[in-house]
Order: C-alpha cells, then structure tokens, then sequence
C-alpha cells in the first residue's frame, strides 16, 4: 500500500509537471523526482517482501493494508512538507523576497 | 532495517561530485572567451551537472521517505546505535540487508537515471542535427 500510494503521487506530480512544462516555477520537478526515487526504492523492497512470502504479499491482512495505507499518506504529507521548505527557499517567483523586504506605507512616508 | 544507508550514501556522493562539478564548470566559463562559439551546439545541450541533479533528487527524496518509514516501524531510533538491529545484537543482519536490498535500491534508482540520461542525449543530439540543418539551409 505504501508503495501504491506513492507511485500514485509520483504519477499525479509527473502530470502536474508535464502540464506546466517548460515553466517549473513551483518546483514540481523536485516533488516529482523524490517521489520516484521512494517509488522505485519501495519497489525493490517490495520484490524482496515477494521473494520471502510469496503469493501472500499479495493479500495482507486488512489491519496491515490500513496501517501500509496510513504510513503511505504520511510518506506523502512528508514529501509535500519537504517540497513545501524547498520551494520558500529557493524562492523562484521571489514572492517570500518581495513580501518580507516589502516597505509598509508608513515606512515610504518617512 | 538499515537498506537506506546505500542510497543516502550515494546521494551524498552525487552531491558533492556535482558541487565539485559547478565551482570547475563556473572557473571555465570565467576563463573561456570563446564561449560565444558553437553557440547552437552549446543552446541544445544539458549540462551533466543538471542531470546529476536528477539522480540527486531522486536519492535524497527517497532516503528521506524512506529514513521516516524506518522511523515509522520503530527501526531507527534517536539514540546511539541508532539502528534497533545493531542494538539488538543483529549486526550482521543489518549489513545483509544493506547488502542486498540497499546495493539494489541504489543500483536500480541509478539505472532508470541512466536511462533517463540516455534518452536526453538522444534527444539532445536530434535537437542539435536539426539546429545545425537549420543553419545550413539559411
């Protein structure tokens, strides 16, 4: 499930991305390419899983696919979160710039 | 139990291969005067230290959501040894997983970027027999 959840993410930002390519002003790029990385990663030890338990990889039991499903949604959020600190670094649209160094009305009078 | 330690590790070699890469590509392009030349080669051509970023990306991302699933299972703890199969005496364990599992997570994220690498030079080498077509027929 976790490896479901984000090939499923990875799919969605390689979408997002391809729609807005050749512009990246929101750093999808990024999102999309840590996404793949967990996916194939998750894939290997998923193949590992399958060559020790066999057929029953494919049928967990339903408390386990809940819990695979929840850390599968918190893998997400995390990648978001990362992405999120990135993009306000980096900064490309120099939004973050623009609204800390903004001058107040106030402070133009003086 | 400890499989992200291969990837980790070679994304932190990537990172500083590329880093090294930057400062000597950014001291040759101060040096060079003759950069103007080629000028149509040089406008379809990637540079290498982009597509490392690639694999870069691609290795920190996925150890990062990886060290959270360990985090997750109670695998990586925030004390020495860090690791709850070193602590639990299974060192050896530890080692044959990062052999086996973390060995292949490395090599198969390196392999679809190879992959990924290949194509863009394909491209990039159809991008530049068609720009230097162009140019020619003008």
């Amino acid at each position: 499930m976790t490896l479901l959840t984000t090939a499923f993410a990875a799919i969605i930002c390689t979408v997002i991305w391809y729609k807005n390519a050749p512009k990246d002003e929101m750093k999808i790029g990024i999102l999309t390419l840590m996404y793949w990385g967990a996916t194939l990663m998750w894939l290997i030890d998923g193949v590992f899983e399958y060559a020790e338990l066999g057929a029953e990889y494919f049928t967990p039991a339903p408390l386990d696919m809940l819990n695979d499903f929840y850390l599968g949604l918190s893998v997400v959020a995390l990648g978001l979160v990362i992405w999120l600190i990135v993009l306000l670094i980096k900064d490309p649209k120099g939004a973050v710039r623009a609204v800390l160094f903004k001058k107040t009305t106030s402070d133009s009078k003086n | 139990m400890a499989c992200l330690l291969v990837p980790a590790t070679e994304a932190v070699v990537t990172t500083i291969v590329r880093k090294v890469m930057v400062s000597k590509e950014q001291q040759t392009d101060t040096q060079s005067t003759e950069a103007t030349l080629d000028h149509a080669e040089h406008s379809v051509t990637i540079p290498f230290t982009r597509k490392l970023k690639w694999l870069s990306n691609m290795l920190w991302g996925g150890s990062a959501l990886l060290a959270f699933e360990h985090i997750w299972h109670g695998e990586i703890t925030p004390f020495f040894p860090f690791l709850t199969g070193v602590a639990e005496g299974n060192a050896a364990g530890v080692l044959q997983e990062m052999a086996t599992t973390g060995v292949s997570m490395a090599v198969l994220v390196t392999l679809v970027w190879t992959g990924m690498v290949a194509i863009t030079n394909a491209m990039e080498k159809k991008e530049q027999s068609a720009a230097i077509a162009a140019k020619q027929d003008v």
